[in-house]
């Protein structure tokens, strides 16, 4: 069975600290060259086509800002 | 299938914890704290206890717990959460009661509080960060600082003949008849937050049951202290810090 | 009729603990006050009242013990002498920065360091001026009698939850230690968990019901703004201490010209100054403090007028005289009259004393 998946990042609470984008076992996500208004580059999905939406992000994320959504394909 | 078929209700699998307040953390980026805060707010909102936990946050980092967790908390005077929780739980047996203490507060300043609370068997659950440095402060030398380690009070490293040696506290607790479940854990992966979140349950489960006191070390990273970036810092805790402060169960009856 | 028993102050404490409703008793051994738990652990409450007793590992934790109770809104106290105190100071400074009730008992014994284990007056400063940091105050009150020490046990309790504050029963080691009547009061039950529910819930940490959010019950407050409309508030609050709580007793005051100025332990031995200044015809007066703090200043102020001379009398080294003397204001002399290390003095000494200063 597949999985596609997808996050939704809480930007202005992110602080970047790339827990998430290591941990992440399909190189979605990524740092954005952006920064949210504390100065923080946040998280993202660089490449969304990768996600499984297996939540390791969300499951390593200190500041709990990632949402995560999966459906069966 | 596109991004806005996935992001719906009906799909979500996972998002932050109800029993977490809205307030940003003060924690540092890439923090453990915040990873430990999340997951026991998840097992107390899983178990369905928020109305009968009763927090007791430390002097350290985690003083302001009582701002990111939704439940009733008590702020302790520096090393002393064991006897607030004591205290409280002995006058409310039937509440849940969890100290979240720091490696100074704990195994510095509280050693006499926490060895008695846990020698008493309390039916408590601690919650034991250790970072071996002190974050609210500075970054100094803590009870758990490893040989050689730089911090701002030793800064040309820790030295036995100087400071001593680096305090395993955890394992003296386990050797304490009063404990019934002594647990080291980290959060630096989806498989150790998985594994760090179910020794939680089970220290609160342990709790309703009498068993006895439940104490659950996280080995943990203070990225900022340690002068390192938080993916640096999780490697240099697995390379550095896993070796001498062991993961896994210590004691379980 | 009530029940009247021949009973040390220490055991006093203790019973009156439990007729009280004391919900919990945290300790730690001390000569002279050892007697307080030993009681209660005789009298086995958790059996009947529910009360918790518990030694603790050290005075330091008794305290916090003392902290976490509190946060649930529960009569919590516990006993202790001079060098206990001192450990249990910084507890104090938590607990009325948090707005905490609790009750201590310091069964003083003679200082400092770890000093002896006979009475002395010696820690009026530290009860009275803090002990511990910060601009807080506790309530003091000062028992000169072993039924002043059951009694002050429940106007402890209502005293510290009317203000949310701790307070404190300075007593020494004559009065911990003596043999005397005491009548036992009409027992006060524990209030239950839903009764504390109701009238603490809104700040107590009893486990948050789905309709609020937590409580919170700390003493720290990183803005510098915010602390000081904290410690605006407390001190508001220990001003309707001094306008409400000021309890003293005057004997042979109405026609005095001379007044002796005496707490505690030291009170009961002016008594018998009082009788050999009035044989001798010297129209002397005894004004005792019950509480410390607030001070009967105004009670020392009003007999200013038909005074010649106020001797301040403690089993220290001067310390309630300062008090008195910001009282009287240079009106009339205020002299001192001291022993310390643990020894008493007689009534006649006293006199000898009174009269050496004031040239009679």
């Amino acid at each position: 069975m597949a999985f596609k998946g997808a996050i939704v990042v809480d930007i202005e609470k992110c602080k970047g600290c790339s827990v998430c984008v290591v941990n992440c076992p399909t190189q979605t996500i990524a740092l954005a060259k952006k920064v949210n208004s504390k100065g923080y580059p946040y998280s993202y999905m660089e490449n969304p086509d990768n996600c499984t939406g297996c939540g390791n992000c969300a499951t390593v994320c200190p500041d709990s800002v990632i949402t995560v959504y999966r459906v069966k394909i | 299938m596109d991004i806005k078929d996935i992001i719906k209700p009906e799909n979500l699998v996972y998002s932050k914890s109800k029993v977490l307040t809205d307030t940003v953390m003060h924690y540092c980026p890439g923090c453990s704290h915040g990873v430990v805060h999340k997951i026991l707010a998840e097992v107390i909102e899983e178990m369905g206890i928020q109305d009968k936990t009763i927090g007791v946050s430390p002097v350290g980092c985690a003083v302001f717990a009582y701002k990111y967790i939704n439940i009733d908390w008590q702020q302790a005077a520096h090393g002393r959460a064991p006897a607030l929780a004591t205290a409280t739980k002995r006058l409310y047996p039937d509440k849940y009661v969890v100290a979240y203490q720091g490696d100074g507060d704990l195994a510095s300043i509280g050693t006499a509080e926490i060895m008695h609370a846990c020698n008493r068997g309390e039916n408590i659950v601690v919650i034991f960060i250790n970072n071996a440095i002190y974050g609210m402060t500075g970054g100094q030398m803590a009870p758990t600082t490893l040989l050689g380690m730089k911090t701002a009070t030793t800064p040309y490293g820790r030295r036995a003949d100087l400071n001593g040696y680096p305090l395993k506290i955890t394992e003296l607790i386990a050797q304490l008849e009063g404990t019934c479940y002594v647990t080291r854990q980290s959060v630096q992966n989806p498989g150790s937050v998985r594994k760090a979140k179910k020794a939680i349950r089970k220290a609160f489960e342990n709790s309703a049951l009498k068993k006895g006191t439940s104490f659950v070390e996280i080995v943990s990273a203070c990225n900022s202290n340690w002068k390192m970036t938080p993916v640096q810092a999780n490697k240099w805790m697995e390379e550095n810090m896993f070796p001498f402060y062991p993961l896994g169960d210590i004691k379980d009856r | 009729m009530a029940e009247k028993l021949l009973k040390k102050g220490n055991e006093a404490i203790a019973l009156a603990a439990i007729r009280y409703g004391a919900d919990g008793y945290f300790g730690y051994p001390i000569t002279p006050q050892s007697e307080v738990m030993e009681t209660l652990m005789e009298e086995m409450p958790w059996e009947t009242t529910g009360m918790v007793v518990l030694q603790a590992e050290s005075e330091t934790s008794s305290i916090n013990m003392l902290y976490g109770g509190a946060c649930c809104g529960k009569k919590v106290m516990t006993s202790s002498s001079s060098p206990g105190i001192s450990l249990m100071c910084e507890g104090m400074s938590y607990m009325a920065g948090a707005e905490l009730p609790c009750l201590v008992v310091d069964v003083i014994r003679g200082g400092p360091g770890l000093g002896t284990i006979q009475p002395a007056q010696g820690d009026y400063f530290q009860a009275v001026k803090g002990g511990g940091h910060g601009d807080y105050k506790i309530i003091v009150l000062a028992p000169a009698s072993v039924q002043e020490m059951y009694d002050f046990v429940g106007l402890g309790f209502d005293l510290a939850f009317k203000y949310r504050n701790p307070v404190m029963i300075l007593s020494d080691g004559a009065i911990g230690q003596m043999m005397e009547k005491v009548e036992l009061r009409e027992p006060v039950r524990r209030l239950t968990n839903q009764e504390i529910a109701e009238k603490y819930g809104h700040w107590a940490t009893l486990g948050k019901p789905a309709s609020r959010n937590g409580n919170i019950i700390s003493s720290l407050s990183l803005a510098a703004s915010e602390m000081e409309a904290i410690n605006l508030r407390l001190q508001a609050k220990y001003q309707k201490m001094r306008e409400n709580e000021v309890r003293f007793e005057k004997n042979m005051c109405e026609d005095a010209e001379y007044m002796l100025v005496a707490f505690g332990s030291s009170a009961r031995i002016c008594e018998g100054t009082l009788e050999k200044a009035r044989s001798k015809g010297i129209r002397m007066g005894l004004l005792r403090p019950i509480t410390l703090f607030p001070f009967p200043e105004k009670a020392i102020q009003e007999m200013l007028s038909q005074l010649k001379g106020i001797m301040s009398v403690e089993l220290n080294a001067g310390q309630m005289v300062e008090d008195v003397r910001l009282a009287v204001n240079g009106a009339v002399p205020v002299e001192f009259y001291g022993r310390m290390g643990g020894s008493l003095f007689s009534p006649e000494e006293v006199f000898e004393a009174f009269a050496k200063k004031f040239n009679l």
